[in-house]
């Protein structure tokens, strides 16, 4: 495999990786440009575009002056942290529910109608239960997080467990392993590519839905401080918002890209 | 000691009858083959003795009793190798002795001896598909082997494999039975692999999948003295060899010709 990359390197065609470092870094910049220079040019009023520089000016103000009761980082922090529980509890349920579902047959068929049904319930559609339920207390947002990053987590699980060779299944049977030890050591390490893969899109979807949460049913976070934003009329205050929230997801994107490069790896990939 | 007695087999949704009143022994520390062609069950024979599928009459029994489920004293070697593709090579042949509770300093003495004896050296922290086909193959031996099990059972094991590594891999396998004899069930396609390896054929027909006949090959090749020649060419050159091939080949044949009859369903090996 090396060989061949290393052959074909010189010729056109295949990108290097800093060729492609480069053009992502080139696409930024062209997008930053275009933005200050729509902004500076006054055909759109600051109110509606605020150009770049003002955001930036914006974020550090932000990060020193508490609005909306706190600074921009207490606000991320909040959010990370409700983020984190509805995404682990979610995880933490999801992954073996799906494992069992794909593992069991009885439970496949006895969970699969319902989960269906529920899962096109979109996230935000769970804030007057979240309201109703928990009020302002951290428990809404939970609730809203794990609605949006709990059916992946199931899907791929299940998915997973589901595609797992027959064989392998098998020969670790008349090699003397039974049922815990099968499940342990052959249904998870084979659905794992699949489950990580379900925690990335599980983890952009509940993010997603946090922000959303965050507009409506707690008195902290990013989403929170971008609907106070919102209502005193304050664009930079909003987009910064926006900009936290994009940094953050990507981040956490990359994180778990990061997981699945590890797990390939201990699947003896060296692709 | 395996003792087994094979009876009707049918298949659940269409009542096909896969196997009917399959009877036969294999002795202690015997080895046999079965062939047959595809669908005559032959696989399905193994699976049973491994305790994967279960008769829908009859019984199958390994000493004196009857197989339950499947368990590490029967050792199954599959086509399609079945190594865990997260698990090093050291770590695939030594999965059957950590089920078993084998404390860490005996396992690894274990699973050194089997990588030597199968010349895995060098490869120990491998992962299989880093490996060849006949390298994993030889992983998925010693991780049968290093049980220790009483009975092995082979699933058209080199059926994967390109002809040459086929061929090194059989006269590898009669090495290892000769130093370390094992009661042993090996299906395949190939007759010379059967007639080379194995101290009986059964030789089995299809729809419904029933024996032919049960030839013995250790006698002759005692007779013979097989033994004395190296390479599976030689032996294969031999007039005694050719005439068991061939006496085999005819039985395949003529069952060929009288199963061309439109209508008879055509069933998974």
């Amino acid at each position: 495999m090396a060989q061949l990359v290393a052959s074909r390197r010189p010729g056109r065609g295949i990108p290097s990786a800093p060729e492609l470092a480069a053009l992502s870094v080139a696409g930024l910049l062209l997008f930053f440009a275009a933005w200050y220079g729509v902004a500076a040019s006054g055909w759109v009023p600051s109110r509606f575009l605020p150009g770049p520089q003002v955001i930036a000016e914006m974020i550090d103000r932000l990060a020193q002056q508490p609005y909306a009761g706190y600074t921009i980082q207490v606000h991320t922090l909040a959010s990370l942290k409700r983020f984190a529980l509805g995404f682990g509890l979610a995880a933490a349920l999801g992954v073996p529910l799906g494992l069992l579902m794909g593992w069991y047959r009885w439970l496949d068929d006895l969970v699969t109608p319902l989960f269906e049904a529920v899962r096109f319930v979109a996230p935000i559609a769970w804030v007057p239960f979240a309201a109703l339920w928990f009020g302002t207390g951290i428990g809404g947002p939970i609730l809203i997080i794990f609605s949006g990053a709990f059916p992946p987590c199931v899907i791929n699980a299940y998915r997973g467990a589901r595609q797992v060779d027959k064989v392998l299944v098998e020969a670790a049977q008349t090699l003397g392993a039974g049922g815990l030890r099968a499940i342990g050591e052959v249904l998870v390490p084979a659905a794992l590519p699949s489950i990580v893969a379900g925690l990335r899109v599980s983890a952009g979807l509940g993010w997603q839905s946090l922000i959303g949460a965050e507009l409506i049913v707690v008195s902290s976070g990013v989403g929170y401080l971008m609907v106070q934003g919102q209502t005193s009329l304050q664009t930079p205050i909003v987009m910064s918002a926006m900009v936290a929230i994009g940094v953050i997801g990507f981040v956490i994107d990359v994180a778990l890209r990061a997981l699945e490069r590890a797990v390939r790896r201990s699947w003896g990939d060296q692709g | 000691m395996f003792r087994n007695v094979k009876r009707a087999f049918r298949r659940s949704d269409q009542e096909v009858l896969a196997l009917d009143d399959v009877s036969f022994e294999v002795g202690e520390k015997e080895f046999v083959a079965i062939v047959g062609p595809s669908g005559c069950g032959k696989t399905t024979l193994l699976r049973m003795a491994a305790g994967l599928d279960f008769p829908s009459a009859g019984s199958v029994l390994v000493g004196a009793h009857e197989v339950a489920g499947p368990g590490p004293d029967r050792a199954v070697v599959f086509q399609q190798f079945a190594l865990f593709p997260w698990k090093t090579v050291e770590e695939n042949i030594g999965f059957g002795l950590r089920c078993r509770g084998t404390p860490s300093d005996a396992r690894a003495a274990i699973v050194a001896r089997y990588v030597e004896l199968m010349g895995l050296q060098g490869y120990e922290r491998a992962y299989p598909q880093q490996l060849s086909g006949g390298m994993q193959q030889r992983v998925a031996i010693a991780r049968s082997y290093a049980l220790d099990p009483d009975v092995l059972l082979m699933d058209e094991p080199f059926g994967a494999l390109d002809a040459q590594t086929r061929v090194v891999m059989q006269e590898e396998l009669i090495k290892l039975c000769r130093v370390n004899p094992r009661t042993a069930l090996f299906i395949t396609h190939s007759v010379e692999e059967a007639v080379y390896l194995a101290d009986r054929v059964v030789v089995m027909t299809r729809s419904p999948g029933r024996i032919r006949e049960i030839l013995d090959i250790a006698s002759v090749r005692r007779r013979e003295a097989w033994e004395k020649l190296e390479h599976v060419e030689e032996v294969m050159d031999l007039e005694s060899f050719v005439h068991l091939r061939t006496r085999i080949w005819r039985m395949l044949r003529e069952q060929q010709e009288g199963a061309a009859v439109p209508g008879v369903p055509a069933q998974p090996a």
